[in-house]
């Protein structure tokens, strides 16, 4: 069963967004909104990576092995600049949407498990994706005419 | 009528009695008329010209006036008896701060900098400089260099003005006011729970309720006058119960103790905890009004599942207050019959502003408790014209309460101004201040117009502000009466007309429109703000589709006109207005028009809100990160004329105290002062009465700190320190509060030389992710003894 793989990459998934919005918040502490929002959202996924570790521990029993190339890599290091705070914050978008649909695929399956247990963590925890997804969405639209046209 | 004046042309001295004498008065009866008179030393009541209608402008309430007129001079003031929001009382910053700036050291010509000084000159030089630089950077990059930054002390007019010079003239997203220091969460909390801002409540309800809730709002000191309506019913038969929130001991939480009402004293920072804590207990206790909370809201069941972890312990524990306080307030407001609710920075200036002072509107919608005479929500204050910047949309929002995310609202705009819908920028919200200074910063705004405000003492990290007023690539225009810390930056100074001096209409914090006429001539060659914007905007030659002059009026009276139009069909409808109308006997609520003639005192009493999608003047956002509610999803919720229930977690605040900075730093307002001390400081009493500020101990902070009353103590944040004398008293362990007013000006000129004193040195580059608000209340400082200087200073009272 390829659930248990997939339950998997969520996990990672997490754990490497949550790193990657506390890289983008520290890389531009001088954006005072990024940085502390950004850790306010990190927080907020530390707790999913919490929620969805029995869930792991309960199907890692039955794992296949991993497809070569499954995970999305996280960041390297962050931009400076008007323009380079653009860029990371669509790298976080990237990385946020891909979490968004990888909830969308595990709940999609334990529908069809019928697991009420991970049905509860898929509905609570892809919430807040979504709240993720509208911020950076909102910021990056905020952002991008002064970057792209006033900034030096 | 009971005249305060007693023989030989004085009244009481309103410096220690600030409050005045009580007219007690009975629930449901009308507030007894009081009326307060302050006339120059020398001047009898026989010796005035004449009385010239205005209402004062230095602080939210509007107190209407008439200002006495001798000899082309204003030598005093008079309340008037017969207006909705004062009947004729007047505080000390009316009677002694509002007039007396006459003369005395005022910019009377324009400065420019000329080898790095600022030297006077002719209006045409000034303003051909700002002409020059303005239209070159409108070549070069383009109308995202330009950025205006006002205040909320200028008229409707002279913000209209503005807004449409900005907005369909040169089309820049970067306006704002100092007003996001002050009023920016009042206007959020209410577009995110009714749709539109706009003030539900009005002054009226304090005489009808029986419990009045206080929410960081030390209205004592904020807004004297109506504080004086809140002590003449507490003196009265039938006294409404207080419940206050403050972390400081004032006058507002002495009165909770007095009338069995509670007060809280949760630690800075940590309001939305308690919040959601009052919210569970009114749920959890059956004190909801289902009927209503069905017919008129939404997002009940989620409201109620975020604040069911908030129990009175934890809470209690996050907040450190007692459990049974937090159960004591939310009975009394789950168990009053009329519940009047007000709000004011301790909230709007502090962590999480917008998501705890929605839960103040969360608190009566779940009661009913709105629209009706005693119960209802005042989400204040602190700047009087506030409301109008809002309104015209010279703080970034569209006029008229239009909605950047809805393109027909624009199309409107772009109709009645004729002008390219793509020239009115509305691709996101508009750019607040903290974000403009950061683009001041970075470079990329490159002309800033500062006018009636003064950035250098009220905004946050003063270290910071300087620098970017200092860089070379950033032209500085300010506009204003006398020379302040931030003109000194400058590189063209324009001489503003003040108060009196120039005529138009301003709104209050109820909605209440007043129209100031013009007293006396303004000094030298100061001109008013509206004729400055004005002659900039032809100076410009900003025109509109067919060519024509895209501000073709000369007279405040024919701004209001358009602004009449303006406003048709919005919220604040004006149309039934007009400056003879506001010639009457008294201050005039919007909306007034064809159904509303005399102006609604009270809004949503029928329980219906603006939030259609077709009307509603913002589609919301998530409260804890601020993201936008997109169209599509508002329209799903399917809203339709009823209020949303918002809700929130609590987060610890962006900064906390550690072992570097143990205590937690607030800063707020004495009751001599209004901001800045601008003006309040060159009024001789008020200027005696606070000369300086200092910063407040508790008694056992005190103690372990070995700091006795008077020491010089030294406050220090990451980010700067003042160096003030101690006050012993009134605050909560754990939490030091330092008065906000002063800067330089009055001692060494734009900067601390040697001796800080501006609380701003050390506050927070931090903002609501929501309203935008600066969070001027939490920061963590340290706290270290100086010295003894000679005899210890008395404590205020
Ligand atoms: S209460 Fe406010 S508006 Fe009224 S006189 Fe005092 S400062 Fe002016």
């Amino acid at each position: 069963m390829h659930l248990s793989t997939y339950v998997g990459l969520l996990h990672t998934s997490l754990r490497t967004l949550a790193d990657a919005f506390r890289q983008v918040g520290d890389g531009h502490a001088e954006e005072p909104d990024v940085h502390h929002i950004c850790h306010v959202l990190a927080t907020g996924i530390d707790g999913h990576v919490d929620r969805l570790a029995p869930i792991v521990e309960r199907y890692g029993e039955h794992r296949e092995e991993e497809p070569e190339r499954l995970h999305a890599a996280g960041l390297d290091s962050t931009r400076s600049g008007p323009v380079g705070l653009l860029r990371d914050l669509q790298d976080l978008y990237m990385l946020a949407s891909l979490t968004d649909i990888t909830w969308t695929a595990v709940g999609q399956a334990a529908q069809g498990l019928r697991d009420r247990e991970l049905l509860d963590v898929v509905e609570s925890c892809e919430q807040d994706t979504d709240r993720q997804l509208s911020w950076l969405r909102t910021r990056i639209k905020q952002s991008a005419p002064q970057a792209l046209i006033a900034a030096s | 009528m009971a005249q305060q004046l007693v023989p030989g042309g004085g009244m009481p001295d309103r410096i220690a009695d600030v409050w005045g004498t009580r007219t007690p008065h009975d629930r449901d009866t009308p507030w007894p008329v009081r009326v307060d008179t302050h006339l120059e030393e020398g001047v009898a009541e026989g010796d005035v010209d004449r009385w010239v209608r205005s209402a004062c402008v230095l602080c939210s309430n509007g107190c209407a006036c008439d200002i006495a007129v001798r000899d082309g001079r204003m030598v005093g003031i008079r309340g008037r008896a017969g207006d909705v929001v004062n009947h004729g009382r007047l505080g000390p910053k009316g009677l002694y701060g509002s007039w007396q700036w006459n003369g005395a050291d005022r910019l009377t010509r324009p400065l420019v900098r000329e080898g790095g000084r600022l030297v006077e000159t002719g209006w045409d030089t000034a303003m051909d400089r700002i002409v020059e630089r303005s239209r070159r950077l409108m070549e070069e990059i383009g109308p995202l260099s330009h950025g205006f930054y006002t205040s909320g002390q200028l008229f409707l007019e002279e913000y209209y003005a503005l807004a449409v010079i900005g907005k369909a003239g040169l089309g820049t997203p970067h306006m704002d006011g100092n007003t996001r220091l002050c009023t920016a969460t009042a206007a959020a909390a209410l577009k995110e729970t009714f749709g539109s801002d706009g003030q539900p409540g009005t002054y009226t309800d304090i005489d009808s309720c029986d419990a009045i809730f206080l929410y960081g709002h030390n209205m004592a000191e904020t807004q004297t006058v109506l504080w004086a309506r809140v002590l003449d019913r507490l003196y009265g038969p039938r006294p409404p119960v207080v419940v206050a929130v403050d972390p400081r001991r004032t006058r507002v939480t002495e009165a909770a103790g007095r009338t069995g009402g509670v007060h809280l004293a949760p630690l800075p920072g940590t309001n939305q905890a308690l919040m959601n804590c009052l919210v569970r207990e009114v749920i959890e206790n059956g004190w909801v009004d289902r009927e209503y909370v069905a017919a008129h809201t939404v997002g009940f069941e989620e409201l109620a599942a975020t604040v069911a972890p908030y129990t009175p312990e934890r809470a209690a524990e996050i907040c450190r207050v007692p459990a049974g306080d937090l159960r004591r307030a939310a009975e009394i407001f789950g168990t009053s019959d009329r519940v009047l609710s007000t709000v004011l920075q301790g909230f709007y200036q502090s962590h999480q502003a917008t998501a705890a002072s929605c839960q103040v509107n969360n608190l009566h919608l779940l009661r009913g408790q709105i629209g009706r005479p005693g119960g209802g929500v005042m989400q204040m204050n602190g700047q009087p014209t506030a409301q109008n910047t809002r309104e015209c949309g010279a703080d970034g929002d569209l006029p008229g309460f239009r909605n950047w995310n809805n393109p027909r609202h624009i199309d409107e705009l772009a109709r009645l101004w004729n002008v390219d819908p793509l020239t009115i920028p509305h691709w996101a919200p508009p750019t607040h201040a903290m974000q403009i200074w950061r683009y001041a910063e970075q470079g990329s705004i490159r002309f800033l117009w500062i006018s009636a405000t003064n950035p250098a003492v009220s905004l946050p990290e003063l270290p910071r502000v300087r620098d970017i007023l200092r860089r070379e690539d950033l032209f500085v225009v300010v506009q204003d009466g006398f020379r302040t810390e931030t003109s000194e930056y400058a590189d063209v100074v324009l001489p503003a007309a003040l108060w009196g001096e120039k005529q138009g209409t301003f709104t209050n914090a109820d909605r209440t429109v007043h129209l100031s006429e013009k007293a006396v001539e303004p000094p030298g060659e100061a001109r008013s703000d509206l004729d400055i914007f004005l002659d900039y905007a032809r100076r410009m030659d900003l025109r509109d589709r067919d060519g024509g002059p895209l501000v073709p009026w000369s007279s405040p009276e024919e701004v209001f006109r358009a602004w009449q139009e303006c406003s048709r069909g919005r919220p604040c409808d004006y149309t039934g207005l007009s400056y003879e109308k506001l010639r009457g006997d008294s201050g005039i609520h919007w909306p007034c028009n064809d159904q509303y003639p005399d102006g609604r005192d009270r809004l949503y009493a029928d329980g219906i809100f603006p939030t259609d999608p077709d009307f509603c003047e913002a589609y919301g956002h998530d409260l804890l990160t601020g993201g936008d509610v997109t169209p599509e999803r508002y329209r799903a919720a399917r809203p339709d004329g009823r209020a949303h229930l918002k809700a929130a977690e609590y987060t610890p605040p962006p900064e906390t105290t550690g072992e570097d900075h143990p205590y937690v730093l607030t800063t707020g307002r004495t009751v001599y002062h209004f901001h800045t001390r601008t003006k309040t400081g060159r009024s001789r009493r008020l200027r005696d009465a606070a000369p300086g500020p200092w910063a407040e101990l508790s008694p056992g902070d005190a103690a372990a700190l070995g700091v006795a009353e008077g020491d010089l103590v030294r406050i220090e944040s990451p980010r700067g320190a003042v160096e003030v004398p101690a006050r012993i008293g009134r605050g909560r362990d754990g939490v030091v509060f330092v008065p906000f007013h002063y800067g330089y000006w009055d001692t060494s000129g734009a900067a601390p030389d040697g001796r800080p004193r501006a609380a701003n040195e050390m506050t927070l580059t931090e903002w609501d992710p929501v309203s935008k608000q600066p969070v001027f209340k939490v920061a963590a400082v340290r706290v270290t003894r100086l010295h003894t200087p000679g005899a210890p200073r008395p404590a205020a009272k």
